[in-house]
């Protein structure tokens, strides 16, 4: 049984961050504009780039490796989730429990292995 | 606390509510508080490696510089940029500040001083730092600029890297410590060491753990060597490239407050937390938040010294370190450890 009265006081903290960073943001924009140094132009509100207009969409493509990279971090999370509960559950579950948890590491280390081999992981 | 407030003649209800708040801001306020003034001893630090002086000019000994550049910031004009997704730029830097100062919400400062003994507290911690990609791509995409974006997709990719490592690491510590709860993992720590030194560092199983722990956790919150999401002859300033004013700051803000939870965190973990060094009586007359905090200082000297002297990783070097060295590193020690600990009967 989850006792959640446990979780109250971070959902309490949760609005108060949130608020106390609302207000960081919020507040210095109301300050420029009643000390008159909210003052955009056209310049200024134009993207960064070295002195000259942007000539290219900047949301344009992107190596695909970044999304290898993220698929991977699935596999690895939702493995590491598996392995939270195990690691404190050892006391309960013994020898089955652990050798259970081996092949199912086994499993994956020879997935991690397929992916080295091929260079999923080679970044040049 | 909340016995405090109900002899001021409050109910139980309103007595906790208010003791709750008095103590979130008793967390939350010192934090900003520490941040400023370690974002002054950061460049103390790195100034006096580089045989410099650092700020030494506003206060004594240019104490006062982090609040002066905080003013200095407070009065700027926020500038939205015309092609920026105007409500999510101005929500990325609200949920990188609320993100790095919730995970202190299960930070144990002495025995029993904490906020939210929750059961799952490492897990708890371990799911709001996943929760701060989220500032970083969303700041990077609502930018609509060039360099945010590209800064951004590496951050990424960098941060979801190191946290597998990471995860596999805090699987090894909670193992041998046989729960999740901070309280918990600190009072397994007490004499692990020949029955006298305080800490899981003193473990030959656990200290390469630690080690790959330290760099992985300079690499998740992107300080050099692993600072290339802000590479600036390449990147300008990463994805805070088109903030400005407060919301520019909140990102500083936010980064530092993440690296002293890191920092906590090797502390808590491997070190004994609010523990003293050695398992001796004398050694408790100091208060546990002194030792975890001269512990926390202890590592922020170590961070910003690393920054100070080692030149920045190439992108497929750090790709390299996390997936091809610390994953299966701290795969291994997983089934080492485990095996160890069913080995020698640490769970009968």
């Amino acid at each position: 049984m989850v006792d959640l009265e446990q979780y109250l006081p971070i959902l309490i903290f949760l609005l108060i961050a949130g608020g106390l960073s609302a207000a960081f943001v919020f507040l210095p924009m109301g300050v420029a504009r009643l000390t008159g140094t909210h003052n955009p132009s056209a310049e200024k509100l134009s993207e960064y780039e070295c002195g000259f207009p942007a000539f290219e969409d900047p949301r344009s493509q992107f190596d695909v490796r970044f999304y290898l990279i993220a698929i991977l971090f699935i596999i690895f999370d939702l493995e590491a989730a598996f392995l939270f509960p195990w690691a404190v559950s050892l006391d309960l579950t013994g020898w089955p429990g652990w050798i259970t948890m081996m092949v199912f590491l086994f499993e994956l280390a020879v997935g991690l292995a397929y992916a080295w081999k091929k260079g999923a992981l080679e970044w040049e | 606390m909340t016995a405090f407030f109900e002899s001021l003649g409050m109910t139980y209800g309103w007595a906790w509510f208010v003791a709750t708040v008095a103590g979130i801001l008793l967390i939350a306020l010192p934090l900003m508080l520490a941040v400023a003034m370690i974002i002054y001893v950061d460049r103390k630090i790195w100034a006096a490696m580089a045989l410099r002086k650092g700020p030494n000019v506003v206060g004594p000994f240019g104490l006062l510089q982090s609040f002066a550049d905080g003013l200095k910031v407070f009065l700027q004009e926020t500038i939205v940029p015309s092609a920026a997704n105007k409500g999510l730029f101005l929500i990325a830097p609200i949920i990188t500040f609320t993100v790095a100062l919730m995970a202190w919400a299960v930070i144990p400062f002495n025995s029993g001083a904490v906020l939210a003994d929750i059961n799952v507290g490492l897990l708890y911690i371990l799911a709001i730092s996943s929760l701060g990609v989220y500032g970083v791509v969303i700041s990077g995409w609502a930018s609509n600029s060039k360099y945010p974006f590209f800064s951004a997709m590496r951050a990424a990719a960098q941060m979801i890297s190191y946290e597998v490592s990471i995860g596999f690491v805090l699987i090894c510590v909670v193992l041998w410590a046989g729960s999740f709860n901070l309280n918990a993992i600190i009072e397994a720590q007490r004499g692990h060491g020949l029955g006298i030194v305080n800490g899981f560092f003193f473990n030959l199983l656990l200290f390469p753990m630690w080690v790959v722990f330290l760099i992985s956790s300079l690499a998740e919150t992107a300080r050099a060597p692993f600072d290339l999401t802000e590479a600036e002859s390449e990147l300008v300033a990463g994805y805070q490239t088109e903030y400005s004013s407060m919301s520019f700051a909140l990102f500083w803000l936010g980064e530092y407050a993440n690296v002293l939870l890191m920092c906590a965190l090797n502390a808590i973990l491997f070190f004994g937390g609010w523990l003293p060094p050695l398992d001796w009586a004398p050694l408790y007359i100091i208060p546990g938040w002194l030792w975890l905090f001269a512990k926390i200082f202890f590592f922020f000297f170590v961070f910003s010294w690393v920054k100070a002297t080692v030149p920045r990783f190439r992108y497929d070097q750090l790709m390299r370190l996390g997936w091809k060295v610390f994953l299966p590193l701290s795969l291994i020690f997983v089934v080492l450890i485990s095996g160890y600990l069913m080995a020698t009967g640490h769970f009968a």
